[in-house]
C-alpha cells in the first residue's frame, strides 16, 4: 500500500496571532509551529494502515524551510519519506493553487491512498483535499472517523450533521480526517534519531514540471485582515443565591439580550 | 457570463435546512445588486414538491434534479449534476451552505471548474462586480476579507451568520436531466441520531466541560431541552469519553455561531473560544471567578453548575409559562 499524506505546518492552536504590517498576513516571528492537527490524524492513520498492510508512507508538504521540522516530526512518528515543495511561488498560492501543486507532486509518485486533513487550521479552506482528488481524477470522501480496507476497496464512515454515513470507494482514492479517527502517537526518541536518516527531498515548482507564472494570479486574494470584534467580558450576575442569580440571568436574556 | 446567482439548496428529509433559507436570501441580495436573477438548484430524490418552496425565499427559477441516484449525497454524483448546470447556466456566483455537504461539494467543484472558492463566509459584498467575502481564519482569531476573481465564484456561508428574508421570486420550476454516470463511490448506509439537532445548526447551544465531572450531562440536557437547544461539549469532556466527538466545539471540533451559547463548567481555553466566540450572546457558568471564559461572556454566573443550571432551567420554564 503506497500511502501519501498531505501535511501542512501551521501555527500552534494556542498561539496568539497578530496581524503583520502589510495588513494581509500574520506576524510569524514568535509563533510555535506544529503539524496541522488534522494532518497529524492523517499521519497516524497512514501508519496504522501500513502496519496492517505493509507499504510506504510518504509525506508531501508545501512550505518554507522551517516546514522541514513538521516533516521530520512525521518521519519520527514513523513515516518513511518526505517531499518538501519549497518555492516562493508555491507559498503564495491560494487553496486551489496549493491543490494543483500537490496534485502535480503526488502525480510523480506511486499511490494507492492519499490522506489529507479536513482543513488546515490556519487558512481553514476545507478545500485542498477534495480538490487534489478531483485534479487526479480519483474519488474523495471527507470527514472520515473510521475506515477499513479490503481487496482494493475502502469503506469510510463520514461524519455529517446529526450522524454518520458509510461510503465505499475503490482505491486509489483520497480521504480527509475528522477528529475521532485515532489518537496520534508521539514521536519516540529512537524515532527521532531514525528520522534524521530518512529521505527528504526538496523540490521547486520547476522540478514538478510547473511554471511559477501560473501561480502568480491566485483566484482568491486576502485584501485585509482584522481582529474580530473583541468580546469584552460582560456582566457577572450578582444575587443572594443560585436561584436569584438564575432568575436575573433569565430576565436579562429575555428582556435585554432578547435571545430567549 | 451572466449576472445571475445559483443557489444550491440542501434538505434534511422533507424540509430544507435552515441554511438553505439563508443562502437563498443572501443569493437574492447578491442577484439584485448584480442586476441578475436567482436560480435555486435542488438535488435529491422525490424533491420536486419541496423544490417549489424555494420560490418563497426569492428564487426566480428553480431547477429540480430529481433522481434516485441523488437520494443520498455523494460527492461525484452531486458534483456532476452541479457542474452540468453551472456549465449551461454560467452563473456569476454559486452559493451554498457551509455544511458537511456544501463544503465537500464546493471543494471538488472548485477544482473541476478552476473557480475561486471562499468557504464558511460570514459576510459577502460586491465590489466592481467581484465578490468580497469575510471569513474567519486561524481558529477564529482573524477575520479576513478575501477578493474572488474569475468565473464562476464559489462561496459557502456559515450557518446562522446571515439574515433570512422571505421575498417571493417567480419560482418557475424546471427539471434538470440527471445522468449520474457510473459513480465510483457507493452509499452503504446512514446512521442518524434521531431527533438530534446538530450543534452547527442550532439556534441555541448549551455546552458542558470538564466541570461536569462525569458522563452524566442531565442538568445540561434538561436546560437544552427547555431552550430547544443542542448540547455541545469541550474537548476535555469529549476526551474523557463523556460526549461523542460530534459534540465538540472548538478549533478541532465544530464552529458554532448560535444566538445563545451557554458554557457550563468550561474554562474558556483559546481552542474552545475558537469554536464559539462568534455566538451572538455568551453565558458562562463556572465556579471559578477567575476562569478566562468570563472575559468573553456577556453574562456570567459564578457558582456550582449543579446548583445554578437547574435553577436556570426552572426560570426558563416559568418564563415560557408566563
Ligand atoms: C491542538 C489542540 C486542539 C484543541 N482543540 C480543542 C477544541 O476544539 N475544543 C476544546 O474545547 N478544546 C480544545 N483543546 C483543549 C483546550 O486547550 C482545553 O484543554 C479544553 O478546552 C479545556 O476543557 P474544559 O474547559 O472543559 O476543561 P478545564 O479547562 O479543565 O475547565 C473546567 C472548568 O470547569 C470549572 N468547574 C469545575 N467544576 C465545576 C462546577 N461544579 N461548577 C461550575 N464550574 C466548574 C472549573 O472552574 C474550570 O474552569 C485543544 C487543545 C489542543 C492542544
Ligand atoms: N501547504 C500544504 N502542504 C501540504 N498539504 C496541504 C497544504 N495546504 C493544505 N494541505 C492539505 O489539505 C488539507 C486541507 O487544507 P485547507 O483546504 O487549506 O483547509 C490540509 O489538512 C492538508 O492535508
Amino acid at each position: 500500500m503506497e500511502i501519501i499524506v498531505l501535511l501542512k505546518q501551521v501555527p500552534a492552536t494556542d498561539s496568539l496571532v497578530a496581524i503583520a504590517d502589510d495588513g494581509v498576513s500574520i506576524k510569524t516571528d514568535d509563533l510555535n509551529w506544529v503539524i496541522n492537527p488534522y494532518d497529524e490524524f492523517a499521519v497516524e492513520e497512514a501508519l496504522r494502515i501500513r502496519e496492517a498492510q505493509g507499504g510506504t508512507v510518504t509525506i508531501v508538504t508545501i512550505g518554507p524551510d522551517k516546514a522541514v521540522e513538521a516533516i521530520r516530526t512525521a518521519l519520527a512518528m514513523g513515516a518513511d519519506k518526505g517531499v518538501l515543495i519549497n518555492d516562493p511561488a508555491a507559498l503564495a498560492a491560494d487553496g486551489l493553487g496549493a491543490a494543483r501543486i500537490l496534485a502535480a507532486a503526488v502525480g510523480q509518485l506511486p499511490y494507492d491512498l492519499i490522506i489529507a486533513g479536513q482543513r488546515a487550521v490556519d487558512d481553514e479552506n476545507f478545500q485542498v483535499g477534495p480538490a487534489v482528488a478531483e485534479l487526479l481524477n480519483i474519488p474523495s470522501i471527507t470527514l472520515v472517523i473510521q475506515e477499513e480496507i479490503n481487496d482494493g476497496t475502502i469503506r469510510c464512515h463520514r461524519t455529517v450533521e446529526g450522524g454518520t454515513v458509510v461510503l465505499e470507494s475503490p482505491l486509489p482514492m483520497l480521504f480527509t480526517t475528522q477528529r475521532g479517527l485515532n489518537e496520534p502517537r508521539y514521536a519516540s526518541l529512537p524515532g527521532v534519531m531514525k528520522a534524521k536518516k530518512k529521505p527528504l527531498d526538496t523540490k521547486t515548482l520547476a522540478d514538478l514540471g510547473l511554471d511559477a507564472g501560473d501561480f502568480s494570479q491566485p483566484l482568491v486574494r486576502i485584501q485585509a485582515m482584522r481582529l474580530p470584534p473583541e468580546r469584552t467580558g460582560g456582566r457577572i450576575i450578582d444575587g443572594d443565591d443560585a436561584a436569584a442569580k438564575a432568575a436575573e440571568l433569565v430576565r436579562l436574556l429575555h428582556e435585554e439580550a432578547k435571545v430567549i | 457570463m451572466s449576472q445571475n446567482v445559483l443557489a444550491i439548496t440542501e434538505q434534511a428529509g422533507d424540509h430544507f435546512r435552515k441554511v438553505t433559507y439563508e443562502i437563498l436570501s443572501e443569493g437574492k441580495r447578491l442577484a439584485a445588486a448584480l442586476g441578475g436573477s436567482l436560480t435555486a438548484l435542488v438535488l435529491g430524490s422525490g424533491i420536486t414538491e419541496l423544490a417549489a418552496g424555494a420560490g418563497e425565499y426569492g428564487a426566480d427559477r428553480i431547477l429540480a434534479a430529481d433522481d434516485d441516484t441523488l437520494a443520498e449525497y455523494t460527492t461525484e454524483a452531486y458534483a456532476g449534476v452541479c457542474a452540468g448546470v453551472i456549465d449551461s447556466e454560467s452563473p456569476a456566483i454559486v452559493i451554498t451552505g457551509a455544511s458537511t455537504q456544501g463544503k465537500d461539494l464546493m471543494a471538488r467543484l472548485s477544482a473541476r471548474l478552476n473557480a475561486a472558492l471562499a468557504t464558511d463566509c460570514v459576510a459577502l459584498a460586491l465590489e466592481d462586480g467581484q465578490l468580497m467575502a469575510s471569513r474567519y481564519m486561524y481558529g477564529g482569531k482573524i477575520l479576513a476579507d478575501v477578493r474572488l476573481s474569475g468565473s464562476p465564484q464559489l462561496v459557502t456561508i456559515r450557518p446562522n451568520a446571515m439574515a433570512v428574508e422571505k421575498t417571493a421570486g417567480e419560482g418557475k420550476l424546471e427539471t434538470v436531466a440527471v445522468d449520474a454516470g457510473e459513480p465510483r463511490i457507493r452509499f452503504i448506509e446512514k446512521k442518524m441520531e434521531t431527533g438530534k439537532v446538530d450543534i452547527t445548526e442550532a439556534d441555541i447551544v448549551v455546552s458542558g466541560g470538564r466541570g461536569m465531572g462525569g458522563p452524566d450531562f442531565s442538568v445540561v440536557e434538561a436546560l437544552a431541552a427547555e431552550l430547544e437547544a443542542a448540547v455541545g461539549a469541550s474537548r476535555s469532556a469529549v476526551d474523557e469519553g463523556w460526549r461523542p466527538f460530534s459534540d465538540q466545539v472548538g478549533q478541532t471540533g465544530k464552529v458554532v455561531s448560535p444566538s445563545l451559547y451557554v458554557a457550563c463548567g468550561i474554562s474558556g481555553a483559546i481552542q474552545h473560544l475558537a469554536g464559539m466566540s462568534s455566538s451572538k450572546v455568551i453565558v458562562a457558568v463556572n465556579k471559578d471567578a477567575e476562569a478566562p471564559i468570563f472575559a468573553k461572556a456577556d453574562y456570567g454566573i459564578v457558582g456550582d453548575l449543579f446548583e445554578v443550571v437547574p435553577r436556570i432551567t426552572e426560570e426558563v420554564k416559568k418564563l415560557k409559562n408566563s
